[in-house]
């Protein structure tokens, strides 16, 4: 049977893996490349490479670093941040990028996704979505969590995979950076609403939680994070072993 | 030295890489004369397959193929490219295929239980119905990324995998110096390199 998905994401500013703490404070880690291979060797399902450079030259470096990456690790590499044109498709997924995450581009041009999926296949594009509960009710923020765009979520994730999305990465900036567990509620209101694959995204702090995640919901498809992969706080083989003890598929090396 | 088919469909870059890193020397490209030098051939292949299958005639790239299967040349294809080895698809109307292996491309929504996603997307493991030269370094269990909503429905003989999605899928396929895999070697880290190196590793008639 189809395995439990582990993805850690990678934000990269000017050439370096940083990790936001609620999208504000910044510190720098390592190099992405390197970070990269070492998830791979330590059994990473796929990568997240996220481009959080606003300059031209830092756009240039990314590419760079996405190239290299796609030299040496052979797991799908999913690429976000400032794809907002079929042309920032073209640029990521010629350097080796196998799917294209879309979040506040889609918010901007909602005709991008199905532009997208129907040159390079709905598999192709990821839509990631920055949810907040506002007075009861999940809405879709945009420009890395700082601008409530006023759409409700759900009804927005249905709309962008009625267009082709052929995944949905649901970040939950409630949860994020808490390190108190994914943001359950918010996670099966997604899968109850749509078929394809949904990573969830935002509160994992301990392998607990990507079990309770995995057990609670067993429509959702995979678990990202960050910096508590960058930091050692969970180790990917260990994780991996507590789920498979746990009765979740799950590929170990 | 590998033969890569550049027909237009899809990206090129992961597959050479792959090559590259486990010592194969490869030539991308659409120039029947180029790839006739190579020891082996990789059909390459994401997207829609009549589409796909239109662009490998343009190219002349079927009747090359069959010739060199024909001559002995391994040849593997792989995603959609191992779907265009079969005689036809009957994704989005029916298409001919190149009719290497006998058998039809269908939906797996036709052999899957309502409820499981569709395109069948992830990590899941092989198992080996007969033995395969392909798999010579890796073990039963192993697991390898698909990407795909389409299967072989092909007689058993020339199924050498198969994955468990709610039903049994075909996995991989082989008949004399003709493979196919469904699933991504060259996204499928270790276990994958291990596949398209057994693939290095087969003979080439002289």
């Amino acid at each position: 049977m189809i395995t439990k998905r582990i993805i850690p994401c990678l934000d990269v500013r000017d050439g370096r893996v940083v990790k936001g703490v609620n999208f504000t404070g910044l510190a720098d880690v390592d190099s992405p490349v390197a970070l990269a291979e070492r998830y791979s060797a330590c059994g990473a399902d796929e990568l997240v490479f996220y481009d959080i450079t606003a300059s031209a030259e830092g756009r240039a470096l990314f590419t760079d670093i996405l190239t290299e990456t796609a030299r040496r690790v052979f797991i799908p590499l999913t690429v976000g941040g400032g794809i907002n044109t079929l042309a920032d498709f073209e640029r990521v997924l010629s350097c080796g990028a196998d799917k294209v995450s879309v979040n506040s581009g889609a918010i901007r041009d909602p005709s991008l996704v199905g532009e997208a999926a129907r040159r390079y296949g709905d598999q192709c594009v990821v839509l990631s979505v920055d949810v907040k509960r506002v007075d009861g009710t999940f809405r879709v923020f945009a420009k890395g969590g700082r601008e409530n765009t006023g759409m409700e979520a759900i009804s927005w994730i249905r709309r962008c995979v009625g267009e082709g999305a052929g995944e949905v990465v649901v970040n939950s900036i409630d949860t994020d950076g808490v390190k108190g567990g994914f943001d359950l509620p918010l996670l099966s209101a997604v899968t109850e609403a749509v078929s394809v694959p949904v990573i969830a995204s935002g509160g994992a702090g301990r392998i607990a939680d990507f079990i309770e995640l995995f057990r609670a919901l067993p429509g959702v498809d995979a678990g990202l994070a960050a910096s508590i992969f960058h930091f050692g706080e969970v180790a990917i083989p260990e994780l991996k072993q507590k789920m498979k003890e746990n009765g979740i598929e799950v590929r170990i090396l | 030295m590998t033969g890569i088919l550049d027909y237009g469909v899809g990206n090129l870059f992961s597959l050479t890489s792959s090559f590259a890193a486990i010592g194969e020397e490869t030539v991308v490209s659409a120039d029947p004369g180029a790839l006739a030098e190579a020891d082996r051939l990789v059909l390459p292949g994401v997207g829609a397959f009549g589409d796909a299958a239109d662009k490998l005639r343009a190219a002349g790239l079927d009747r090359f193929l069959l010739s060199e299967a024909s001559r002995g040349k391994p040849i593997l294809g792989i995603c959609l490219g191992m779907q265009l080895l079969f005689e036809r698809s009957l994704e989005y109307g029916e298409h001919r295929g190149l009719g290497l292996l006998p058998g039809t491309v269908r939906p797996i929504a036709d052999v899957i239980p309502a409820g499981l996603k569709i395109p069948h997307i992830g990590w899941n493991a092989l198992r080996f119905p007969r033995p395969s030269p392909l798999f010579a370094r890796i073990r039963e269990g192993d697991h390898v990324y698909f990407v795909h909503s389409y299967f072989a429905d092909c007689p058993s003989g020339v199924v050498t995998a198969l994955t468990d999605y709610g039903a049994p899928l075909t996995a991989a396929v082989g008949e004399n110096n003709v493979y196919g895999c469904q699933f991504h070697p060259e996204k499928s880290g270790g276990v994958g390199l291990a596949i398209l190196s057994a693939f290095c590793e087969t003979e080439t008639p002289l």
